[in-house]
């Protein structure tokens, strides 16, 4: 391969390391950009593990098809359905390399992969690492990448900061950066760009994110002219441990392993939940949902939760939380929970192997993100079938190819030809909601199998004809000025060290928007409140172009980072409400008050978020799905209508 | 902390009150350190990150001067991603599962953060722990796969191998192993950290390697690594890096384990084998 060309990967999650691993190997350069060293990216968080169709659940009826089918549904028939057929085809295979890359999957007693239970499955199909699972995938990554680092294949940038997209000639042919030591802004020339740059979490003030989560990377494409698709659909967890700086995960496992979510029947109850008789405990999500119990999608646990503590204020001892009880399993499960058991006793204070947690739901993923393209692969039925009965034959096998087409330029490429979205950041496969263990699988699968599609892109299309190490400088450095003239515009409203009132202060700024939007674009959502969100933002807008900053420095100045990136912030959380307004019905995470119900004839589309440079304004258009594979159907999850106060009170489930 | 029944067994903190936080601050390499002193509001559940963010809102000392924000390196504040360490109170730790409840329970109770010692200082708490993933290179920490085509499973394991893989693999490259060793010490020329102790933590990654099956496969690389300079016979055997290790791994076993390896290893390259 000549040297001519390189490829640029931005962010070094598991889904950037994955194609930088994975387009390293078909012989292009790598530039691996990062804002921390990969090694700390934010997919080290994930817990509870990776989803995929195994020899034990195959031989009780499972199929990669029905993990297929369960993501389809899962995510409320939003999700474009044959990428979803290609990822849980290609799920089994992306285990095994794991496995081959040393990451410690748990074993049975003969030395195979042990599995899980996880949310939105009847079938153990979650492999995992104690649980920390994504800590230890990551790791295999990062190792990889290093070894390819060691070998001259991949470069580093980390501490180094993505600020824009260069496009050229209708395609992306580079980067800005900012080395966030030095502050130097410099442009990196590429024949494609991967954008693997994770979720939006910070936008909603404390969420289960990382503090690099601010979506900014991900905004600034935005503005440079890629489209954004579902920003509405954000996922809120159903189990979080409030903190004052973020609200800390409590990984499904811990109900897949048995533990149970309960309330006393008796709002207010003080006493302590061991004095609490079995009778008086109100297990309200296996009373609700009798086939799946406490390992319901995360939506619907969500909603159950805020309805109980909310809105009939049953909240344990009267405030907002609920008990997660993993105090009756035994010594070997708590082992295996053992990651997540240690957070909440140094967060907490008080261990859950024998005291229940108090939990509440929080702001986690987003399922929408930058808008993607994919080529349909060799299953096309002339007529999308029913949704497929749990446990019964799959109507076709597994074999590579059926879903996308491998190798196609056009596989999770933007609407910009050249720059691609990988992982947490597109808003593929997930829809309206995320299956558990679904995310580190759509991160690995991206990079795994459309790394292949960036390599194919700039060996065969246009960049093999004109590479970008051959434009013309000019495109580079305006490029480059006109960031360095952001920079000055911020730098430039230091009038000194000290406090800044809050009406400028950056930082005020930033948490107001937190704030507004974990009230307004979360659990419910309504027109009424979304319309003074909008004004919200509005006027935080006003003030972030009045703001001051208190630190000229030129050196490892982090308050203008992360004042550059509230501004990118406001611009995302604009797409987030303009979604949520115009989706007038409920699906997924998204729930509306005034529009209950889903509808499927206006709104099984993609909402997707355009923005205006000359106005500064989003517009939001809607788009056809790809549902040509399964027929939508209720997502009851076999909901019965139950009370506190005793037995089922009616039988309105229709089964599973 | 709330006041429900079954709340923490910690003794109860005060409400409403404000600490002092000592920071020793340094605007960049080789630019003199100072101490800068600030009161801080303790809010509930809050930790030493949630202090920073409410230093980097109000960037002005207790004695009314006022200055620039302080920074420092965060990451997934759930103490599994490594990038907050510091010296708290003179012990090297993570600081976003610092508790101020814990550490400084009363109006008025004093805190001091520094960075870490053995690692260049980028600006206030904020080193620079490049040497560490350097570090990883020399000890070659991977798997040599093929390529990550589908070649099927990996090599099938017993459950105690795993968990004792586990266990080392849950290092996050923290350094507080090399905070705490007398014989890791600064150096800022990264011509000569290939010469320099590799530390608790690449000697641990060395043995996790060695422990899987197709990781064998650069056993004897790695072991001539830490036969050589920098290697394990460096280890002074202080043992303080596996008392502040927060993911609990057995740093120490590593060490001697890889000791006895480099041993037999140069036993049988004496003798050809």
């Amino acid at each position: 391969m000549g040297s001519e060309h390189r490829v640029i990967v931005v962010g070094g999650g598991l889904a950037g390391l994955a194609a930088s691993v994975r387009v390293a190997e078909a012989g292009l350069a790598v530039d691996l950009f990062s804002m921390v060293p990969v090694r700390r990216s934010h997919s080290v968080c994930a817990q509870g593990g990776i989803n995929a169709c195994n020899e034990v659940a195959r031989q009780q009826g499972y199929s990669e098809y029905e993990h297929f089918d369960e993501t389809i549904y899962g995510g409320d028939f939003l999700a474009d359905q044959h990428p979803v057929l290609e990822m849980a085809n290609w799920a089994p295979r992306i285990i095994d390399l794991l496995d081959r890359m040393g990451v410690p999957f748990n074993r049975t007693s003969e030395g195979y992969r042990d599995l899980r239970l996880f949310g939105g499955s009847l079938f153990k199909r979650t492999h995992f690492a104690g649980a920390t699972t994504g800590q230890q995938l990551l790791y295999a990554l990062d190792e990889q990448t290093r070894r390819y680092e060691s070998e001259g294949k991949v470069t580093k940038y980390e501490f180094w900061e993505f600020l824009w997209p260069i496009v050229e000639g209708g395609r992306c042919v580079g980067i800005v950066a900012q080395d966030l030591r030095t502050m130097q802004i410099r442009a990196f020339r590429a024949d494609a760009v991967v954008m693997a740059t994770g979720g939006c979490g910070l936008v909603f003030g404390k969420s289960t994110n990382s503090v690099i989560c601010t979506g900014a990377a991900a905004a600034r494409c935005y503005q440079a002219g890629a489209w954004y698709g579902n920003p509405e659909m954000i996922q809120v967890h159903p189990t979080a441990i409030p903190g004052a700086d973020k609200t800390r995960l409590m990984s499904e496992s811990a109900r897949g392993e048995g533990g149970r979510v309960w309330v006393p029947r008796k709002a207010g109850d003080k006493r302590r939940p061991k004095d609490i008789p079995e009778s008086e405990r109100f297990y309200f999500l296996e009373e609700k949902y009798p086939a799946y119990g406490n390992i319901v999608p995360r939506d619907i646990a969500t909603r159950e939760i805020f309805d109980i503590c909310v809105n009939q204020g049953m909240g344990v001892w009267g405030e907002n939380q609920v008990f997660l009880d993993l105090s009756h399993l035994p010594a070997s499960t708590h082992h295996k929970l053992e990651g997540i058991l240690e957070i909440y006793k140094k967060f907490a204070g008080e261990d859950p192997q024998h005291e229940p947690m108090r939990i509440f739901p929080s702001v986690h993923y987003s399922m929408g993100g930058m808008w993607t393209t994919f080529v349909k692969g060799s299953y096309n039925p002339a007529q999308a079938r029913a949704k497929h009965k749990s446990g019964t034959a799959a109507p076709i096998g597994a074999e590579p190819g059926q879903g996308m087409l491998a190798g196609d330029p056009r596989n999770m490429v933007t609407n910009i030809p050249g720059l691609y979205a990988f992982g947490e950041v597109n808003f593929a496969y997930h829809g309206a909601n995320r299956l558990g263990a679904n995310a580190l699988l759509s991160c690995l699968f991206d990079g795994l199998f459309c790394g292949l599609s960036v390599v194919n892109w700039v060996r065969n299309e246009a960049p093999s004809k004109a590479p970008a190490a051959k434009m013309a400088q000019g495109v580079f450095d305006a490029a480059v000025a006109r960031e360095q003239a952001k920079a000055k515009r911020i730098l430039d409203t230091v009038t000194g060290p000290g406090a800044v009132e809050a009406a400028v202060n950056p930082y005020a700024i930033g948490k107001e928007l937190g704030d507004e939007m974990t009230a307004a674009c979360t659990v419910v959502r309504s027109e009424a409140r979304l319309k003074q969100c909008q004004s919200k933002l509005a006027s935080l807008r006003e003030r972030y172009a009045k703001l001051r900053l208190a630190d000229s420095a030129g050196w490892t100045n982090q308050s203008f980072t992360y004042t550059r990136a509230v501004g990118d912030m406001l611009i995302l959380a604009e797409a987030i409400a303009l979604g949520a307004l115009e989706r007038r019905e409920s699906r997924g995470a998204h729930y509306r008050t005034d529009f209950p119900e889903r509808n499927d004839e206006k709104f099984m589309k993609s909402s997707v978020t355009k923005f205006d440079p000359a106005s500064r304004t989003t517009r939001l258009e809607w788009q056809e799905i790809d549902a040509s594979l399964i027929l939508p159907t209720a997502r009851t999850y076999g909901k019965k209508d139950v009370s506190a106060a005793g037995k089922p009170a009616a039988m309105a489930g229709a089964g599973v | 902390m709330t006041t429900a029944p079954s709340a923490a067994n910690r003794a109860p903190a005060q409400t409403g009150r404000s600490i002092l936080v000592r920071v020793l601050r340094c605007d960049g390499p080789g630019k003199p350190s100072r101490w800068e002193e600030f009161k801080v509001p303790v809010e509930k559940s809050a930790n030493v990150i949630s202090v920073l963010q409410y230093i980097a809102a109000n960037p002005v000392t207790a004695q009314g001067q006022p200055t620039t924000p302080v920074v420092w390196d965060s990451g997934c504040l759930e103490e599994v991603c490594g990038a907050c360490t510091m010296v708290i109170n003179g012990k090297v730790r993570q600081s976003c599962s610092c508790l101020i409840d814990e550490y400084a329970p009363r109006e008025g109770d004093v805190m001091t953060l520094e960075p870490m010692s053995k690692f260049p200082v980028i600006r206030d708490l904020w080193v620079d722990r490049s040497r560490m993933f350097h570090n990883l290179k020399r000890v070659k920490a991977w798997v040599p796969i093929d390529g990550t085509h589908n070649l099927g499973a990996g090599p099938r394991e017993a459950p105690g191998n795993q968990e004792q893989r586990y266990v080392m693999s849950t290092c996050m490259a923290c350094g507080c192993c090399l905070e705490a060793c007398p014989q890791f010490t600064l150096e800022g020329d990264e011509k000569k950290w290939d010469e320099a102790f590799l530390g608790a933590h690449a000697i641990n990654q060395a043995r996790l390697f060695n422990a899987h099956e197709t990781g064998k496969a650069l056993a004897r690389e790695r072991l001539d690594q830490l036969a050589g300079p920098g290697g394990v016979n460096d280890c002074g055997n202080a043992q303080n890096c596996v008392k502040v290790c927060p993911k609990k791994i057995p740093l120490t076993e590593s060490i001697a384990a890889m000791g006895r390896a480099v041993t037999v290893h140069g036993i049988k390259r004496f003798f050809g084998l």
